[in-house]
């Protein structure tokens, strides 16, 4: 026997890198037809969803021939932050320029309220069936406004119904100041000074000891603007919630507010006081009443008395929340919910993409050619979330300004958003749909098995959704915590409108507020997904294939 | 890198059976090495050991004197066929051979030129899980090859091949070793490795029974055996018996004898004047040989009713 010399291999090697597991991956991917048309359907999924969108709002006008003409419903003044904003209230104000500040002592705020809900005016009373009551977010107070336009910018100190004196500016912005309610044996002074576009905001129990409440930046503020008194009362809401559907009884509040000691320390300052409805709430947005004849006395009015002021007022000034009783607009992210669904596809792609693998043993070729099975699993994890944030990211791209026609097709207003918000829904969907692909990926490698894992994910990722966000399906406070510690906290992405403690509403996830705030969602997500693949690399490379 | 595996002392336990049982052999360049014992005995999980993708408890398996983790692009160094049914149905054959060269760094090319190697060339764009058994048995062959390696594993290639796949295979399988690489074999029937294998491990209930060339193998099975036949047995038994013969007797008109030679057996037999009609020295079948070695291993045998 001749001596064989051994065998050298001929084929050409490229250099050891983590690119050539991705290639390999990649081509595991689109190398099968059924998961390259499963992650095509995710997006179709989410622009099939925001096509169906359905809602309609409308404002039923009689008509003198008996019948109804529907109009859309119509739009919210817009705030010096871009955001919509309710901004309804009565105003005894003066022109004034330049540096100064306006102080006034403020003995009491009462107010009424339809106690038993449901109320239509009566053209000869409207209050008939009101009682005595004080909402807790009405306002009375001191104001420097740049017009008595809807939306200018302004700040305010004020006296709230139940939530202590606050200072309040640019519709968003709130501070609390010293709390309790104001009466004639505990009045409250309120000061504003303004210096440029800066405003400082005083509060104190005897004219004589101030304190500062908070110094904000008001930019919106012209040289010569408007200085005076205000009053005004949310409308109220009862929102009874029951397994898919929930009932609201309520309507518009008045609340007066009673001042003396008013001084105006301005340049041009005088002592007459021009009284201004602003976003004249007879008419106004909640418009479900139609405008009755004679004096209404929801638009407010102003009387004056030997150094004595009663300003009386309804509406808010405040930003426009959704399902607010004074919110006007609707939401874009409702364009986006079909997200929930396409996710279903994204996670068992995901999964099968790692138990097919097992299914078959292929896994074992696999691991044969790629001995570092976490780099395997870190190659299939990233082929995975980038074909998914891609899928995401079209479909995303497409449903918004779909759903967000279809919503204005059916007469709603959509409450405008900046461009930074939505780039942050935009590439929040194609993420939150990417990183949940991760989570299904390492699940899947936990399982092994197709079907095991497949429950996992849909029990893991996506019952969390249902059981957070349907209507009166959990207790709220279970909802909420279900979306503070599962991975659909993630779905604050698309969240548009936060949710404002100086606005009264009924903050759910079913109306869209999500417990986190998005980035946080998003980082509970990925706290998962990072869990689960830690513990699936170390099973890999425990286990035996 | 020498081609070569060298398995040393390789222990595992599943549960409460002992898989392997110290475990030492080494396979060599340029031979076709056949690995074979009953089913269970250890055959697959040591393959699997010798892969990285089962972890023995005690032990190593070592390729070209490296472990096997420690390869990269193993594939050019270690080609294996463990289960030709691990495929994703929905991929074709090309496509299946296409990201296992990605994951190697091997170009496209490589994937075809296994194809035709393995004569797949009319199904590689077909779905693979429509394949027959044999054909998965190419494809698995096929991207054992793909990595040109120096080193090759088989996991029952002869599975589900057709009488000319067999052929076939048993001539590649020499090729391959003919061109200096290292080829082991595994397989549960001897017969199907007796024209191919010029080496043998044998393993019964994950100890190596026997390791020895084929030639040797026979040899020594057969032992130094040799049969009689006469129409004298009672003669011819005292007469070997005296020239220091262990006798049996294996027929009316046969004897088996240990301990002398066809020639001092003739000599003797002659000098008691016994008449006898054959003398010959016995031969094993390699058949036989194997059973007789792996008799007490066989970890399921059936009852043969009386």
């Amino acid at each position: 026997m001749t001596a064989i010399a051994p065998y050298r291999c001929a084929a050409r090697r490229a250099n050891d890198g983590f690119g050539r597991l991705l290639h390999a991956e990649w081509t595991k991917f689109r190398t099968v037809r059924g998961w390259v048309v499963a992650i095509l359907l995710a997006p179709l999924l989410i622009v099939a969803v925001a096509f169906l969108q359905r809602s309609e709002c409308g404002i039923g006008n009689p008509l003198p021939n008996g019948t109804t003409f529907n109009s859309a419903c119509p739009a919210s003044p817009i705030g010096p932050g871009g955001e919509a904003v309710t901004d309804s209230f009565y105003f005894a104000h003066q022109a004034v320029s330049g540096n100064g500040s306006i102080t006034a002592r403020i003995t009491s705020l009462t107010g009424v309220y339809p106690a038993h809900g449901g109320h239509m005016a009566a053209a000869a009373n409207p209050l008939a069936g009101y009682q005595p009551g004080v909402q807790p977010w009405a306002k009375a107070g001191i104001m420097i406004s740049a017009s008595t336009a809807q939306g200018s910018a302004y700040a305010a100190m004020l006296v709230t119904g139940t939530h202590g004196t606050r200072m309040q500016w640019d519709y968003t912005g709130d501070a609390a100041g010293r709390p309790g309610a104001a009466s004639a044996t505990a009045p409250r002074w309120l000061r504003i000074t303004r210096s440029g576009d800066t405003v400082l905001g005083y509060d104190s129990p005897d004219g004589t000891h101030w304190t500062l409440v908070k110094t904000v930046s008001v930019p919106g503020l012209p040289a010569t603007a408007q200085v005076g008194l205000f009053t005004t009362s949310p409308s109220y809401q009862v929102i009874k919630t029951s397994f898919g559907g929930s009932s609201g009884t309520g309507g518009q509040t008045l609340a007066t507010g009673r001042f003396d000691n008013v001084r105006v320390a301005w340049a041009g300052a005088g002592t007459t006081w021009t009284g201004t409805s602003v976003g004249a709430q007879g008419t106004g947005p909640a418009g479900v009443r139609s405008g009755p004849p004679g004096p209404d006395p929801f638009k407010g009015k102003f009387t004056q008395a030997a150094g004595a002021y009663t300003v009386s007022g309804a509406g808010d000034i405040a930003p426009d929340v959704p399902e607010a009783a004074d919110g006007n607009g609707m939401s874009a992210q409702n364009a986006l919910i079909g997200t929930v669904v396409g996710l279903i596809a994204v996670i068992i792609v995901a999964a099968l993409f790692m138990t097919a693998e097992y299914r078959r043993g292929l896994v074992r070729l696999t691991f044969a050619a790629s001995p570092r099975r976490g780099r395997v699993l870190a190659a299939k994890a990233v082929v995975i979330g980038l074909v998914t944030f891609v899928a995401g990211l079209a479909g995303a791209v497409i449903a918004l300004p779909l759903g967000i026609r279809q919503l204005r097709d059916g007469g709603n207003y959509v409450l405008p958003m900046s461009a930074l918000t939505e780039a942050r829904m935009l590439a929040g969907v194609a993420a939150v749909l990417a990183v949940a692909a991760v989570l299904a990926l390492a699940l899947g490698t936990l399982a092994r098995r197709g079907v095991t894992a497949v429950t996992v994910v849909i029990v893991v990722i996506f019952l969390p959704f249902l059981l957070g966000t349907l209507q009166g399906l959990l207790p709220l406070g279970a909802q909420e915590w279900l979306l503070r510690l599962t991975p659909a906290a993630a779905f604050a992405v698309i969240q548009v409108v936060p949710a404002y403690h100086q606005v009264l509403a009924p903050y759910s996830a079913a109306n869209g507020y999500f417990p986190l705030s998005w980035w946080a969602g998003f980082g509970v997500l990925c706290l998962w997904a990072a869990g689960a693949l830690t513990a699936a690399a170390y099973l890999l490379r425990r286990r035996d294939v | 890198m020498e081609a070569t595996i060298e398995v040393t002392g390789l222990r595992k336990r599943f549960g409460p059976q002992q898989a392997l049982d110290g475990l030492t052999f080494s396979v060599l360049p340029g031979q076709v090495t056949g690995f074979v014992g009953p089913n269970g005995a250890g055959k697959s999980t040591t393959m699997r050991v010798i892969l990285g993708l089962d972890a023995a408890d005690e032990g190593t398996a070592l390729i070209g004197g490296r472990p096997y983790a420690s390869l990269r692009a193993p594939l050019t160094h270690v080609g294996a066929l463990l289960d030709a049914g691990a495929l994703q149905p929905s991929r074709s054959a090309r496509n299946h051979l296409l990201w296992l060269a990605h994951s190697q760094g091997l170009p496209a090319k490589r994937a075809d030129e296994a194809i035709e190697q393995a004569g797949l060339d009319a199904v590689a764009r077909r779905k693979a899980g429509g394949y027959s058994l044999g054909m998965r048995q190419r494809l698995g062959i096929a991207a054992a090859l793909l990595g040109d390696p120096p080193i090759l594993m088989m996991d029952e290639p002869f599975n589900g091949m057709d009488p000319e796949g067999i052929v076939w295979m048993r001539g590649f399988l020499r090729a391959l070793a003919a061109q200096g690489r290292a080829v082991l074999v595994s397989s549960h029937l001897m017969s199907e490795l007796e024209d191919t294998a010029s080496h043998l491990v044998v393993i019964g209930r994950g100890r190596v029974v026997a390791d020895a060339s084929v030639a040797e193998m026979i040899a020594r099975a057969s032992g130094d055996r040799v049969q009689i036949r006469t129409a004298a047995a009672a003669d011819a038994m005292t007469a070997l018996a005296n020239a220091g013969a262990t006798v049996a007797a294996t027929a009316p008109d046969q004897l088996t004898i240990q301990g002398l030679s066809t020639e001092r057996a003739i000599a003797a037999l002659n000098g008691s004047a016994v008449p006898f009609s054959e003398v010959s020295a016995h031969r094993a079948s390699l058949e036989a040989a194997y059973m007789e070695l792996t008799r007490d291993d066989v970890e399921f045998r059936a009852v043969t009713p009386s």
